[in-house]
């Protein structure tokens, strides 16, 4: 009886090491070099793995912070310390100017886009997609409408007006749970101190925009030709803002023949 | 031998199949089938464990446990070994194949804890498999395992779409189809191969 007690504790002891020892051997010879600051980051957050941020786990989200492909405040369950910790870590200021909010580059409201057909499908953009990957609407890259997106948000900042996704800024806190659901992928996220963004995604000619939709870019560059910073040009048919030089003047929106650059001005409000 | 080596594998990947006819694994069954990707990469990584987990659980039980009369620590000793294992996994697949490594997320090392993989080993040392024949179970109950997860996630994928009363939302339409899939699994109980 004493001697199969003992006989158990041993076997199952000398499992335990010659396992540990295997692994302790393995994690070696796969050791893989992890960012430094990957490990600080991965060490100020609050280790609950619970996905509060949108991605796997807290070392999932270290990974991609430390290669500065997310923001620093998004562990909710640490907080605003947390986030701190994190801004300090990667060297950037931890404040509004690193803000970023949803963005709907696409005008095609249900006046300004021709439709293909009449869809009485289930309200669902994911479903919509299924007629061929794109939704009643002609334009093969206008937002569908039927708000996924706005299902997404837990902060009231997503509306569908006119069957166009649109976000409303103040509400809006960037955590990316709309571009997560958009089955098309058109909705972006942009800095909130970028005042100006071209609300359309066609990157076809013009001749083919006029004819899917009344308000989409027909690439006609009268923005690239005024702009007094050279900030938009027009890239693929298609109007583009370089952040790093706009000087949110909104004078491209003024001008626009189509009028769809958003300008979310001083006098901004909602959209 | 070959025809017993067949009549296991089918046996374990449809008649007996691990989820719908023995009821083991459910929880990553149900957890981690929103997606066809996600659940065929789940999948693959149960197949690898259990093919394993089956062989050197098997040397284990028969030339350690078994001789030393310690039968009984079989439980313990297999746990040890599934958690070794998939830790070992873990750091082979984040070196090798990174790209699986971040697909499968928290999934891969919870595995440990998938009950299929230690029903696989309980039930070889159950059925007195002989080691070839308890390597082709755990790997065709893994397979077995793949077959009902991806197949519910593409039912799962569909039903997302479909008209069903709102108090079925979410997890009882999930309930409920996994019962209808389920009951199309049991046209193959009680079948024999040879």
């Amino acid at each position: 009886m004493i001697k199969s007690i003992f006989l158990a504790i041993i076997v199952l002891g000398v499992l335990g090491a010659i396992f540990g020892a295997l692994l302790a051997y393995a994690s070696k010879i796969f050791h893989v070099e992890v960012d430094p600051k990957q490990a600080q980051i991965r060490e100020c957050l609050a280790g609950a793995n619970c996905g509060g941020c949108g991605y796997p786990g807290c070392d999932g989200y270290a990974a991609a912070v430390a290669k500065g492909e997310a923001p620093t405040n998004r562990c909710v369950a640490g907080g605003e310390a947390t986030a701190a910790k994190v801004s300090e870590i990667m060297g950037v200021s931890n404040d509004a100017a690193d803000k970023m909010v949803a963005f709907v580059p696409c005008s095609g409201s249900l006046e300004a886009a021709e439709l293909r057909f009449n869809y009485n499908g289930p309200e669902d953009c994911r479903a919509a997609m299924l007629f061929g990957g794109r939704s009643s609407k002609m334009c093969t890259f206008a937002c569908i409408g039927f708000g996924n997106c706005a299902k997404a948000c837990q902060f009231d900042a997503m509306h569908i007006i006119d069957g166009v996704a649109r976000v409303d800024r103040l509400n809006c806190v960037g955590c990316g749970a709309c571009v997560d659901a958009c089955p098309k992928s058109i909705v972006k996220l942009i800095p909130e101190k970028q005042k100006i963004m071209p609300a359309c995604s066609n990157t076809e000619k013009g001749a083919q925009v006029m004819k899917v939709c009344k308000v989409g870019c027909i690439g006609c560059m009268k923005c690239q030709r005024e702009c007094p910073a050279d900030a938009i040009v027009v890239k693929d048919n298609l109007a583009q803002v370089d952040p790093s030089k706009c000087v949110q003047c909104g004078h491209c929106a003024d001008i626009c023949p189509r009028h769809i650059i958003s300008y979310f001005g001083p006098e901004y409000k909602n959209r | 031998m070959l025809a017993n080596i067949l009549s296991i594998s089918l046996g374990a990947i449809l008649i007996n199949n691990f989820i719908f006819s023995q009821f083991l694994g459910c929880c990553p069954f149900l957890g981690c089938s929103n997606k066809v990707d996600t659940a065929a990469g789940m999948g693959l990584a149960v197949v690898f464990v259990m093919g394993l987990a089956s062989a050197i659980c098997w040397v284990i039980d028969n030339y350690i446990l078994i001789p030393l009369n310690l039968a009984f620590l079989e439980t313990l000793a297999f746990i040890l070994v599934i958690a070794a294992l998939v830790q070992f996994v873990e750091m082979f697949l984040k070196k090798s194949v990174p790209s699986l490594y971040s697909a499968l997320g928290i999934y891969l090392p919870l595995i440990t804890t998938n009950c299929a993989v230690l029903g696989v080993v309980l039930l070889n040392v159950q059925n007195n498999y002989n080691f070839i024949e308890s390597v082709v179970y755990g790997i065709t109950g893994g397979l077995g395992f793949m077959l009902a997860i991806v197949l519910f996630a593409s039912v799962r994928e569909r039903t997302q779409f479909s008209d069903y009363p709102e108090c079925f939302e979410g997890f009882p339409i999930c309930l409920v189809s996994a019962a209808l899939v389920a009951m199309a699994f049991m046209g193959f109980s009680g079948m024999k191969i040879f």
